[in-house]
């Protein structure tokens, strides 16, 4: 009997706090049931930079500057199904809090008026992607195919909802699991 | 013999003068909504109680029970509609559950659980929102307020005081307090007052006490609001 083919998998956290990867790998010896089954390709998890074709890309957080945008764009070209995982994802999250902010004014009081904080300096390297003024939830910018809420969502909520993809299944999500928080 | 109407095939008793949404309730149904409250005159105004009233489209919290009426709820169609209403709601404000003390025993975070919103869909709008911090023992946070006016009602039936009103209209529509300053603290309201507390989402809450119960430990989070309308109160059933 030959192997089935295992799943590609794509991670990325864009304006997140990694706290949704910290979330997957939360289900702990479920994931050498998970490697089992799937493959991992561009993800902080196997420092892969560039992303080829995937079964599922696994979005976290918002998007908030330029890079944020190509990479996301990156996932969707080569995800067969595109997953928006966390709040910051699916609304902007915490990050979006900044929304109504002016750029300038954040600026400032992070790098200037903080509390601690003496001659400070705004960052200016050109390697640094530029920031937009708004953060934005990743489906304003590409096509989603599927929310898994929570912040982060519970590491058995990934796990069913990865083996429901997995099996073919359309992911669902008993009460306890779905959270916003 | 008691009057009745049918509700999803359902047969429910009803008092003259009781509301479907009444009826319901004491039948132990549960009809989404969110503007209304059994201790409070009906508002009509967030229509996620919205019914087919034999074949008509109304709100259960203002249409009176009738004899022999066929009223339905629980159809796709209707969820699908309550679903979007809800979601215009979280994008309408600046909902951001992770960093709400009120999360978890929200009215407005259940009732999209219950109607199992993965995503608020439409695209935000992040409205510019004032929060006032002046009163010593009450937050109001205007990010969170949809606007219901429970605490409008309470304060001006139950307390007595007018402190609340809605003014603008539209996307700038928001909560006003009554003091010339704008500001919570110069209002007469009172941490026990009834509109300190009947808020069903974020917007009102007491300062101090939001994370007495800790996140994941809360009402909503291990019931569906249709089992556990109200934060601290069971369901309000006929003797
Ligand atoms: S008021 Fe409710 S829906 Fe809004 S942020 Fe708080 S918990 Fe979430
Ligand atoms: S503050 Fe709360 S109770 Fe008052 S209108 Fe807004 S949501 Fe309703
Ligand atoms: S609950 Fe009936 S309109 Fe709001």
């Amino acid at each position: 009997m030959t192997e089935p083919k295992k799943l590609k998998v794509a991670t990325c956290s864009l304006a997140g706090c990694f706290g949704c990867h910290m979330s997957l790998l939360d289900i702990d010896e479920k994931l050498f049931e998970l490697v089992k089954v799937v493959e991992f390709d561009r993800s902080p998890i196997t420092d892969i930079k560039h992303c080829g074709p995937c079964d599922i890309g696994i979005v976290e957080g918002g998007v908030c500057n330029a890079e944020n945008v190509h990479v996301l764009k990156e996932f969707r070209k080569n995800c067969r199904v595109l997953v928006a995982t966390g709040a910051c994802a699916i609304t902007g999250g915490i990050p979006a809090w900044r929304n109504n902010v002016d750029l300038w004014d954040c600026f400032q009081e992070v790098y200037h008026y903080g509390i601690g904080l003496e001659n400070g300096q705004i960052p200016n390297d050109p390697e640094l992607p530029l920031p937009f003024d708004k953060v934005h939830p990743i489906g304003e910018v590409v096509r989603v195919d599927h929310f898994l809420p929570g912040c982060p969502p519970p590491a058995d909520a990934i796990w069913k909802f990865l083996t429901d993809l997995a099996a073919g299944r359309e992911p669902k999500l008993e009460y306890e699991m779905l959270h916003y928080d | 013999m008691a009057k009745t109407f049918i509700l999803d095939g359902k047969t429910i008793p009803f008092e003259e003068g009781e509301t479907i949404m009444e009826a319901a309730a004491a039948a132990g149904v549960y009809i989404p909504h969110l503007c209304h409250h059994p201790e409070f005159k009906p508002h009509g105004s967030c229509k996620l109680c919205t019914v087919s009233i034999g074949g008509r489209l109304g709100a259960a919290c203002t249409n009176k029970a009738a004899e022999g009426m066929k009223v339905e709820s629980e159809t796709e169609a209707l969820n699908g509609d309550r679903r979007a209403l809800v979601q215009m709601l979280f994008v309408e404000g600046n909902h951001v559950c992770p960093s709400c003390e009120k999360s978890g025993n929200c009215q407005l975070q259940a009732a999209a659980y219950h109607l199992g919103m993965l995503t608020p869909h439409f695209t935000h709008f992040y409205p510019a929102r004032d929060v006032d911090a002046s009163h010593p023992d009450v937050l109001l946070e205007r990010n969170r307020c949809i606007l219901c006016e429970l605490c409008v009602r309470a304060s001006r039936d139950v307390d007595g005081k007018h402190v609340f009103g809605i003014g603008g209209r539209g996307i700038r529509a928001r909560l006003i307090v009554n003091a010339a300053s704008g500001r919570l603290a110069d209002t007469s309201l009172s941490v026990t007052d009834r509109a300190a507390e009947v808020c069903p989402t974020g917007a009102i809450v007491r300062k101090r006490h939001g994370f007495t119960i800790p996140i994941g430990k809360r009402l909503y989070d291990h019931h569906d609001i249709a089992e556990a309308p109200v934060a601290g109160m069971e369901r309000p059933g006929r003797d």
